[in-house]
């Protein structure tokens, strides 16, 4: 095994940092190109005229999940020394509702906040001192629902592990989910496209 | 306080707000899909944003009352893993540059506050300061966020991040139609 370098100590805690800065400066570099450091593109999503979005995110899924899956394939990557989030069912439902809501309402997520404020964006700006402020409500006020979450994990499981399928199949059924989900976007653009503002 | 007096521009047209330069949404997915991979193979860990904000508001706590800070079941993880050496807090940190780098670029990187024309800049302020607060929560509850969750985890297949994935949708399509004079 060679992947993922960290795990097998080929580099250190401070090569990491740096490693973070570069991978950082190219993730804002894309997400600024993709016209993400707009509020008004990314809520457009959700008013259906403008997928980009939907595109940008899909495509970024897929080609890292079918590298994922070739390099571990291939036997060169650990997968179990990847990091994997734990699944809390309904922490992951609820948070979701919540994380869209607050997506529709202050026109960015965390990290496009990030991208539009470094731009002289000054809602993005707002935008990020709401989401510290509202971090901070939750420790002070909802330590409640953290251990809640934490008392309802599951663990850590994937949905081939769920479905008892092989994971290149569900790579695969992926694929082909993207590629119905592209087909959609464009459709939706070209017949929602009078909702565009002029 | 009106946007002109604090000498921004304020803007309803979404040409000038992302219309030049913005490149196509394929080939920019396929470069932060591999940006992602890179993170997977290198780091073992995917990307993310809330870690950065966790670390900083823990630090704040922390420098207020370390005690508190040190067993509050939201913030303790975090505070462990102090601004200087927080992995995510250095990821958004080059984000910041790279953003910057392609705004300047494209000429889009100019001081602003995006609004739909039926609202005031004001209203707009208010509205991201209460969608930021309403997202960390959400957040904070999923364990990460579009970034550390939706596609992180969506690519590693993993169940809860599609859960989050479709719930924040569903949160958002849901309530598009309530809050859709801000934008349009």
């Amino acid at each position: 095994m060679t992947f993922p370098l960290y795990a097998y100590e080929r580099i250190t805690d401070s090569q990491g940092l740096v490693v973070a800065l570069a991978l950082g400066f190219g993730f804002g570099w894309f997400l600024e190109r993709a016209g993400f450091g707009s509020a008004r593109r990314l809520a457009a999503q959700f008013y259906l005229y403008d997928m980009t979005v939907l595109k940008v995110m899909f495509t970024a899924i897929v080609t890292a999940a079918v590298g994922l899956w070739a390099f571990a394939a291939l036997g060169v990557l650990d997968l179990s020394a990847v990091y994997l989030t734990p699944t809390s069912v309904g922490a992951q439902l609820l948070g979701g509702l919540a994380l869209g809501a607050g997506f529709v309402i202050g026109g960015y997520c965390p990290g496009t906040s990030a991208v539009a404020t470094a731009t002289g964006s000054g809602d993005g700006l707002v935008f990020m001192l709401g989401f510290a402020a509202g971090l901070a409500v939750y420790a002070v006020a909802l330590p409640g629902l953290e251990l809640w979450a934490n008392a309802n994990s599951i663990g850590e499981v994937t949905l081939p592990q769920l479905w008892g399928l092989p994971y290149g199949a569900v790579v695969l059924g992926l694929v082909a989910l993207a590629a119905v989900a592209f087909a959609a976007a464009e459709w939706s653009e070209r017949r929602f496209a009078d909702l565009r503002p002029r | 306080m009106s946007a002109s007096a604090l000498g921004v521009a304020s803007t309803s047209a979404p040409s000038r707000a992302a219309g030049r330069g913005v490149m196509n949404p394929y080939l920019a997915g396929f470069g932060i899909g591999v940006i992602l991979l890179l993170a997977f193979l290198i780091m073992g860990r995917g990307l993310g944003a809330t870690a950065a904000f966790g670390s900083i508001v823990a630090a704040i706590a922390g420098a207020i009352s370390p005690e508190w800070t040190a067993a509050n079941p939201a913030l303790k993880g975090y505070f462990a893993d102090p601004p200087s050496t927080n992995w995510t807090l250095y990821l958004i940190a080059g984000a910041f540059v790279g953003a910057l780098a392609s705004g300047l670029a494209a000429g889009r990187a100019r001081w602003r506050i995006e609004r739909g024309p039926h609202l005031s800049a004001q209203a707009r302020l208010a509205l991201a300061f209460f969608g930021g607060a309403v997202a960390a929560v959400g957040a904070k509850l999923a364990k990460g966020c579009t970034s550390g969750q939706a596609l992180t985890g969506g690519a590693q297949l993993n169940v809860g991040s599609w859960i989050f994935m479709l719930s924040v949708f569903a949160g958002a399509y849901l309530l598009a139609y309530f809050v859709r004079r801000q934008w349009r």
